[in-house]
């Protein structure tokens, strides 16, 4: 099967001398303005003398192609921090933060005078270098873009451009000369495995539906991204509707499905509209529909959008609620491949999963196997927030290192003032509310599916956010825990009950009223959560607990035995104080101060009244030299 | 039934005879239901029930186990702030405590007397490079510091203010 061409290829091919602007419209981008950057372009490119192509279509009209402007959006572009992102081909500049009064002078400096704006390139804070493109950004630099490759170049409500790269060629391969048999063995020897968490290689899931027999067959594609932290999913659905919806075709092929749902969270309105729109678009060139490829075999895909709940994560609550049911667990076996949706055998994938299959079938499974490791083939995606200095999605080959994920494509840990802060790291919560921390003990370790779990950690659907040194582990696995109570279903004594009582737990540890008898309870608590929950939810939930318990036993201890939160962020063990010594008496704490607290003469050291203080911070936040501690 | 309620249910069912009656588009029948109402009324979810042939308890089941339901009517702006990960240690938790004190509202009592706020949390907005993020409807703020978020409900309310002396 032939590779994929870049867009940038299919747009320039015979028509040298033209630009492309690329506006990125990823929910990031749009937030900081992308859609007003787009309309200022309409505006000024119409008033500079630019013929504009709005659509993919329209390039086939251009006569003169250096008085020709293709004015394109893209989905994602991972940078969301510097957004919005404006690309200008062939020349390949990236501007970042571009405002709509910007505009004017890209279009005059850049698209006529031929000339790079400084002020709008991204300035490496680390060398202070200017970066004319993406791939001179040290961000961009360690990382290997391959299913999000797309997701910034191609426009994604676009379904032409995706067939001029060679589009949905993969799925009409598989349809018209492959048998479900050799589909599924292209897919088991690619060592696939599936990326919303649990990792089964995904041509295994494929086989054990295709042998069952039934006339009726499913495929499900899981978007409910639920995890907090990770958006890996939403950009792929945002960014490549098509490749989720192609990657479905083949899963269908493959288990002799004509039905797909895609079930997308709610919290998603423009994957949600973006996906529909795919989808239609493909049923309307027959690429969907009663006569797949003019095989004569039908496959039609619907989308259902959630309606709010985390647990739909979770394969048979998501089916449930497609039934429309409360969407709750049931126990496994029977497992979806046998009886799934409507009791049909199902396969469900995940999006990014699903996403990753076109390009493993147009590539071939060999070629797809020298990425990442030898039990781990192929990327990842990760959503890197928290205290880094470069937040965003990125793409890397299982294996690399955290550090490098940390340090070279984060660019280093921050402080809360938003500092780099060279020996600033503290942990990294991998997995969400179902996966555990990362210390500096785990710098060096792999990311790839085996490490992760044999440290207790797992890859999960790849949120990875990073904590500095002032980030309270206790209260971090509160959160978590506050966070799986509310979700917890109720179907599972153990769950619903057991997660309660382990809030109640770590509230006492935060509030002070804990023993060291309180730990022995809440770790016990927490193993029978495990073993007695049915779902994923429920036997993951105490992860965050005993990873934190496990490599911060020492902070726990604090909390427990002195009353004191080591990094003050329990505000009912605070204990403000300001060290004499550091102390310049420049006042700043006294005048921020909401209650008065502070007294002290200027030019010398001040002091903080323990009765009058309500523990709010503010002091810690003035001082330019940190003199104030214990909050 | 007086003609002003029977008018009341005409849209519901023009909704539930999209999804031709069937009881397996509950959830798609009740999102629909709530983009026109802005929230599930107790008699409309009756109403869907006897329309699909469920018991009004199976209808209230599904609608209070998913968040994206509101069982009570909601403020003309809802502020959503999110609460994932990334948020949270950005320091959502102090915007969130601020919000409530400016508009005197709590965790119990999320929407104003004069039905212009209500507050929320989200567990995750899938935002999260833009963290600490606030949704205000449909429109997302990123990077919201305590005082940007105090400024927009001020913005909100001299622009109502202004719409009400106007």
């Amino acid at each position: 099967m032939p590779a994929l061409k870049s867009p940038l290829e299919v747009a320039f091919k015979g028509r040298e001398g033209m630009r492309k602007i690329v506006i990125c419209t990823g929910t990031g981008c749009i937030a900081n303005g992308a859609l007003e950057v787009k309309e200022a372009f309409e505006r000024e490119l119409k008033a500079a003398g630019f013929d504009t192509i709005e659509a993919f279509e329209g390039l086939e009209a251009v006569k003169e192609p250096k008085q020709a402007a293709y004015l394109s959006k893209s989905g994602c572009q991972g940078f969301c921090q510097m957004g919005p992102l404006v690309s200008i081909m062939p020349e390949d500049i990236l501007y970042t933060k571009v405002k709509p009064e910007n505009v004017q002078a890209i279009v005059a400096r850049t698209l006529k005078a031929g000339e790079v704006i400084p002020e709008l390139l991204y300035v490496d804070p680390g060398t202070k270098a200017r970066c004319r493109s993406q791939h001179t950004i040290p961000f961009y630099q360690r990382q290997s873009r391959f299913v999000l490759k797309q997701c910034g170049d191609l426009d994604p409500e676009n379904l032409g451009e995706y067939l001029a790269i060679g589009g949905y060629q993969a799925a009409k391969g598989c349809w018209q000369d492959r048998t479900p048999e050799q589909v599924c063995k292209e897919m088991l020897e690619s060592g696939l495995r599936g990326r919303g968490g649990g990792g089964f290689p995904t041509g295994k899931k494929w086989e054990l539906t295709r042998v069952q027999k039934s006339a009726k067959k499913y495929v499900i594609c899981n978007g409910d991204e639920g995890d907090p932290g990770a958006f890996m999913d939403r950009s792929v659905m945002e960014g490549n509707p098509h490749s989720v919806i192609e990657g479905m075709m083949i899963a269908a092929r493959a288990i002799g499905a004509d039905e797909g749902v895609v079930y997308v969270r709610a919290e998603y309105p423009l994957a949600v509209k973006r996906v529909r729109k795919a989808c239609a678009d493909a049923r309307k060139a027959g690429i969907l529909g009663q006569d797949v490829f003019g095989t004569g075999r039908a496959f039609d895909v619907n989308v259902m959008e959630g309606a709010g709940a985390f647990v739909c994560g979770e394969e048979t609550a998501l089916m449930a609620s497609v039934e429309g049911e409360r969407g709750m667990p049931s126990p496994k076996p029977p497992f979806p491949a046998q009886s799934g949706l409507w009791e049909k055998p199902t396969v469900i994938n995940n999006v990014e999963t699903l996403a990753t299959v076109p390009l493993i079938m147009s590539m071939g499974a060999a070629e797809f196997r020298k990425m990442g490791t030898a039990t781990s083939p192929g990327t990842k995606t990760f959503a890197l927030s928290g205290h880094v200095r470069n937040t965003g999605l990125i793409e890397v080959p299982f294996g690399l290192t955290l550090k490098e994920v940390v340090h070279e494509i984060g660019g280093g840990v921050t402080n809360r003032k938003g500092k780099l802060e060279p020996l600033g790291f503290k942990a990294v919560q991998i997995g969400g509310p179902s996966g555990g921390c990362l210390t500096k003990d785990h710098l060096d370790l792999p990311l790839d599916f085996d490490s992760l779990r044999s440290i207790g950690a797992m890859v999960g659907s790849g949120g990875l956010v990073v904590m500095n040194q002032g980030t309270c582990m206790v209260s971090i696995a509160k959160y978590f825990m506050r966070f799986t109570q509310n979700e917890s279903c109720g179907k599972c004594v153990l769950c619903r009950e057991g997660t309660k009582q382990m809030l109640h737990l770590l509230e006492d540890i935060t509030e002070g009223r804990a023993t060291l008898e309180t730990l022995d309870t809440l770790q016990e608590l927490a193993q029978a959560v495990q073993r007695g929950s049915l779902c994923g939810l429920g036997k993951t939930a105490p992860n965050p607990v005993l990873s934190t318990l496990k490599h911060f036993k020492g902070e726990y201890l604090a909390h427990v035995v002195d009353k004191r939160c080591p990094t003050g962020e329990c505000k009912a063990l605070a204990r403000p104080e300001i060290i004499a010594e550091k102390c310049k008496g420049c006042t700043a704490c006294a005048r921020k101060c909401p209650v008065g607290a502070i007294t002290g003469e200027a030019k010398k050291p001040h002091a903080i009244s323990q009765e009058l203080c309500i523990k709010c911070g503010a002091c810690a936040v003035a001082c330019q030299f940190n003199a104030v501690v214990g909050v | 039934m007086p003609t002003a309620e029977l008018r009341k249910f005409e849209k519901v069912c023009e909704i539930v005879e999209k999804h031709g009656k069937q009881a397996s588009k509950l959830i798609p029948i009740l999102q629909e239901v709530q983009e026109e109402y802005r929230y599930l009324p107790e008699e409309v979810m009756t109403f869907v029930a006897t329309s699909l042939g469920l018991s009004p308890a199976k209808v209230f089941g599904v609608a209070s186990f998913y968040a994206h339901f509101a069982l009570q009517a909601k403020g003309k702006y809802v502020l959503r702030l999110c609460d994932g990960t990334a948020c949270h240690v950005k320091g959502s938790e102090p915007i969130l405590d601020a919000l409530y004190e400016k508009l005197g509202l709590s965790a119990k009592k999320p929407t104003s007397a004069d039905m212009l706020f209500t507050i929320e949390t989200v567990s995750c907005l899938g935002a999260c490079g833009l963290a600490p993020v606030m949704l205000v409807n449909e429109k997302v703020y990123g990077q919201v510091s305590k005082e940007k978020a105090l400024e927009i409900v001020d913005q909100i309310k001299q622009k109502e203010d202004g719409n009400a002396s106007a």
